[in-house]
């Protein structure tokens, strides 16, 4: 496990530097040899060295060189980093050398499983710089680093202390029912404090579930009665972006057809073929197929005809997606206005183009998206975690009810416990088997 | 002369662990340094309260003395946490000096393969790191296959009373002067630790007009399954309780220079227990405290003390003169025993087995306060699990090992073995995380059969386990058949609410079923959510306990572990990775590394 990786630690391009990477036991005595000027072992840790990359007498590149000797480096392991020239020739050529000196390329995300593994960063961070390394879009780097800054796991560590705080009064009255002079946990004060605990732990699931819906993309139909306008509705939005729609089939279950990114935000198209098809959605694909699509759809985009009046087909999706996030969008308004239906609509005209920031800037609001941009939220984006984050409010709730039956308050406290407990496992301060299943599966352990 | 096993030290641990193993078959020697101590109890005169009543029913569903011998010898009884659920129910009783002291000593004497003698042991012999025998004080050589060490406080144990510092063990007696050096140097690392005793009050010198009244619950209750009650519930002997003062708070702080404790008249001090602090630890440490609860308790029925229950001290004598007569209804109170502070040594249970043999010399056991304990109840506990694994070691047989869900002394011996203590070890309701499991009422039911399969319970309280059982099944039955219309339900789901109550409804059944069973089945109903996220809970622990470490294992070899974690898990050498996340410095991340490496090297 401690063989010694590199990698390009900057995007490969041409830039004014690249930073190459090198982290492990043998750090320093491979690239010593390569270095003219210095004998990197008499160097002080933490210091920047000037000077040239010689490999069999050529001069590779004219470089510094950063060197953070262990443990007080991000791997806990001996690190050197190698600013070159952004050259991609030179990059690549400095790659080479350092592969045939004795280093192996690293694998995605290993430099932050060293991390991991050498006990710098907890579990919560390093699922954070994974998330880091897979963004794709401005907003989920932002998610990433929220969750990097360990924001998270503090708000978790509080909440815990709260509860630790609340449990440890209810044991302190068990274990001497005969001192009167500790004060005794009442019903009604756990029952304030689960009040605020839910509500608290509520928010951060809704803004998880957000959270997540955004780093994943959000899984959008296009619904609407044949000629409504649904594919140039679609080909305007790709128009206006400039986006790229990709085919990523093959997933299982998931009958996501296409990606696109506007602004900032990546809708995953689901059943893409029945907008593009113009024919009658509920007839054709049937209404089970249809309220299955509405039923997985993160965001219905529901596309009525201005120049006609509602049609019952109209009248069955507006009722069916009534409950779902979703945007009526009145199209077709370059045309006789016939149709009546006025609640919160978006009016556009695909064909001129009109009205299609308006749709953008409505799924910005639906997705609380400026808020992820600006604010510094706290909330999760790992399905882990989210998962966990559910059955702790599940067992918050079980408190209440608790509460509310006048149970025992020592019985009231076995599920304020699993609150706790499930907390813990959230920021990884308990060993869970779900946990090393995580890490095997990210890290690639298993090797 | 030859013994099968030998128990060093007759108090709670020593008295369980002789009857046991003699029990079990084996020849057995106890060796006490005063037959007149057998069993004593040298601090409060009860048994039970808060976890430790439950400890007290455990014993009894093992097939131990605890509770059938305090049920013969107590003065009152109550049960705790009456109001509460009935996880955390647990009995207290008062218990008389005198005749728990007799009463042992009489099931000692008349139980088969069991001998007691008066000796002092100063040395252990061994052959092949494997205990051989024992020698006395006195020169003499006794050889056994195993050994118990139960020595309680008497090893090297120094009495403190204000700045004097006497080399002797509990109210005056020898103490064990070279078996701890001894132990030493075998290679066992030792502790030093320290506990106190308050003073005892002459009874007719308290004026107990103005003092509030402690009665015992107004029902018969015994520890033991025998269900034999030995005393009318009518006449029970009443504590009282009485306060410190401001007077008091003072006398202790302008005298505080004078503790033992806080005067730094010695280089070095045991570790005292933060549970069970001194009156001017408390004084100290709670300052914006007006008051502190004290109780007083009688001793026994055959003399006059009354022990002044959290009023534990090791201030000079005049200073405690002072401190009693500044509390109310002890004005004029006389002092027939001072308080002090006593410190002893015993052996780091790190370096223990889950089964109480040592890591150090194969055979040799120990248990109670050697252990780093405190209490009679926790001592007793760990007699009995020390007695049943000597007897199936010489018998070539696994040990039997209690877990943290069958019983709290499976929690207090993981406890010990997993974390070790740095202070005397108190069992508490929080150390348990599935005390919903462990109760008082069902100790029996999560016990004795493994009693009854090392032949420690009779065929009698086997027959009866077998019967509590049968009711139970018909009684669940029956119950099913007992509708009620108006609420679309029968018994058995009506049960579920909690103020429906089974005795409400003991007219409606044909059958006549014991209290206990009419409890077990209530409880099993009315808890029934709350039973199933309990041992939802208890299972991940037992299925990470079916993962084994190798006895073998070189954690020098796994790279990636944190270098704390590597000495921890060196030092405890847990046998399962359950037992491995219970070590303190021991993180999920070096729980994570150490699996992955399992994993490849052992293909497991």
């Amino acid at each position: 496990m401690n063989d010694t990786i590199v990698a390009i630690s900057t995007a490969l391009g041409e830039g004014a530097i690249s930073i190459i990477r090198v982290s492990g036991e043998d750090a320093i005595s491979i690239v010593n040899p390569l270095f003219k000027e210095k004998d990197l072992d008499k160097v002080d840790s933490h210091t920047i060295n000037y000077g040239h990359i010689v490999y069999k007498d050529e001069i590779i590149d004219e470089v510094l060189f950063s060197i953070m000797k262990a443990p007080k480096s991000y791997t806990m392991e001996d690190v050197i980093e190698i600013n070159t020239h952004g050259s991609i020739a030179v990059v690549n050529k400095l790659m080479e050398v350092l592969l045939l000196s004795g280093c192996r390329l690293a694998e995605p995300g290993e430099f932050t499983k060293r991390a991991f593994l050498n006990g710098r960063i907890d579990l919560t961070k390093s699922e954070g710089v994974l998330d880091l390394i897979k963004s794709e879009t401005e907003l989920t780097r932002k998610m990433a680093i929220n969750e990097l800054s360990g924001k998270v796991s503090e708000l978790i560590t509080n909440l815990r202390d709260k509860i630790v705080a609340l449990i440890s009064n209810i044991e302190v009255n068990i274990d001497y029912p005969e001192y009167e002079d500790i004060e005794v946990v009442t019903i009604n004060r756990i029952k304030e404090e689960v009040v605020e605990m839910k509500s608290k732990l509520l928010e951060i699931l809704k803004l998880s579930e957000d959270g997540k819906v955004l780093k994943d993309g959000i899984k959008t139909v296009i619904l609407g009665k044949p000629n409504v306008g649904k594919s140039s509705l679609l080909n305007a939005l790709l128009e206006e972006e400039k986006a790229i729609v990709t085919d990523v089939k093959g997933t299982t279950r998931d009958i996501v057809e296409g990606s696109i990114i506007i602004g900032g935000v990546k809708l995953n198209l689901i059943d893409t073929a029945g907008v593009r098809e113009s024919c009658d959605v509920v007839e054709k694909i049937g209404i089970e197929k249809s309220l299955s699509l509405i039923n997985e759809a993160e965001l219905v985009l529901l596309v009525l005809d201005s120049s006609e009046e509602l049609s019952d087909e109209d009248k069955f999706l507006l009722d069916k997606t009534k409950d779902k996030k979703r945007i009526v969008i009145m199209n077709k308004t370059d045309l006789d206005s016939n149709n009546t239906y006025d609640k919160d609509v978006i009016r556009i005209s695909a064909k001129e183009n009109i009205g299609i920031d308006n749709i953008k800037d409505k799924i910005k609001e639906l997705f609380n998206v400026g808020a992820f941009l600006t604010k510094n939220l706290t909330f999760f984006t790992n399905a882990r975690q989210i998962a966990l984050l559910k059955s702790a409010i599940e067992s918050l709730k079980e408190v209440e009810r608790g509460v509310n039956e006048e149970r025992e308050i020592d019985m009231i406290e076995i599920d304020l416990k699993l609150v706790w407990e499930r907390l813990g496992d959230i920021v990884g301060v308990n060993y869970t088997e779900e946990l090393v299943d995580n890490l095997f599966s990210r890290f690639c352990l298993g090797k | 002369m030859k013994y099968d096993v030998i128990v060093v030290g007759a108090g709670h641990a020593g008295c369980e662990a002789a009857l046991t193993a003699a029990r079990m078959g084996k020849k057995t020697l106890l060796i006490t340094i005063n037959k007149e101590n057998i069993a004593d109890m040298p601090c409060n005169p009860s048994i039970g309260g808060s976890a430790k009543g439950i400890v007290v029913r455990e014993i009894d569903a093992l097939g131990g003395e605890m509770g059938r011998n305090a049920d013969k010898t107590l003065l009152q009884i109550k049960m705790l946490n009456s109001s509460k659920g009935p996880a955390v129910r647990s009995l207290r009783s008062q218990a008389d000096k005198i005749t728990y002291k007799k009463e042992m000593l009489k099931t000692l004497e008349s139980t088969n393969n069991l001998a007691i003698k008066e000796a002092i042991v100063a040395d252990l012999l061994i052959n092949d790191n494997k205990i051989t025998g024992i020698t006395t004080e006195e020169g003499e050589t006794i050889n056994c296959d195993a050994c118990i060490l139960t020595t309680g406080t008497y090893l090297k144990a120094d009495i403190l009373v204000g700045n004097n510092r006497t080399p002797e063990g509990p109210h005056g007696e020898k103490r064990a002067n070279f078996l701890s050096d001894n132990l030493e140097k075998l290679g066992f690392k030792l502790l030093r630790l320290k506990t106190g005793t308050p003073p005892r009050i002459e009874r007719s010198s308290i004026d107990f007009s103005e003092l509030s009244r402690e009665d015992g619950d107004s029902e018969e209750l015994t520890f033991s399954f025998d269900n034999v009650a030995y005393y009318n519930y009518k006449n029970q002997e009443p504590c009282y309780l009485t306060y410190t003062n401001e007077r008091t708070h003072k006398i202790i702080m302008d005298n505080l220079d004078k503790s033992a404790m806080y005067g730094g008249f010695y280089e070095k001090l045991g570790t005292g227990p933060r549970y069970c602090p001194s009156i001017e630890d408390k004084v100290v440490r709670f300052k914006d405290k007006e008051r502190h609860q004290l109780f007083l308790e009688p001793e026994s029925m055959y003399y006059d003390d009354i022990y002044l229950q959290g009023f534990s001290t090791s201030m000079p004598h005049d200073v405690q003169e002072d401190m009693v007569h500044s509390l109310k209804g002890l004005e004029h109170a006389k002092i027939l025993k001072y308080a002090y502070a006593i410190e002893y040594d015993a052996i780091d249970p790190l370096q223990l087995k889950p089964s109480l043999e040592t890591k150090v010399i194969e055979n040799l056991f120990t248990a109670g306060q050697i252990n780093g304990t405190s209490g009679y109840e926790e001592a007793a506990g760990q007699g009995v699990i020390a007695g049943i694994n000597a007897s199936l070691k010489l018998d070539d047989k696994d040990p039997l090992i209690l877990s943290r869900s069958d019983a709290y002394i499976g929690v207090l011996i993981d406890d010990l073995v997993t974390k070790g203590t740095i202070e005397p070890y108190r069992l508490l309701t929080s150390r348990a995380e599935f005390r919903l499991l462990l109760r008082s009422d069902n100790a029996d039911l999560r016990l004795s059969e493994k009693a009854y399969n090392v032949g420690l319970l009779s065929e009698e309280r086997h027959n009866k386990l077998l019967n509590k059982l049968k009711q139970m099944e018909e009684l669940e039955e029956e119950i099913k058949t007992i509708t009620f219309p108006q609420y679309k339900c029968n018994l058995s789901e009506y049960l579920k609410r909690p103020e429906v109550k089974i005795v409400d409804y003991i007219d409606k059944l044909s059958n006549t079923y014991d209290k206990e069973v009419l409890e077990q089945v209530e409880i099993n109903h009315k808890y029934e959510g709350y039973i199933a996220k309990a041992k939802k809970e208890a299972e991940k622990m037992i299925k990470l306990g079916k993962k084994q470490i190798p006895d073998d294992i070189d954690y020098k070899k796994i790279d990636n572990l944190a270098t704390e974690a590597r000495q921890k898990l060196e030092k405890v050498r847990p046998r399962t990775i359950d037992q491995a996340t219970r070590i303190s410095g021991v993180n999920p991340s070096d729980i994570a590394i150490l699996m992955v490496y399992l994993k490849r090297f052992y293909n497991e």
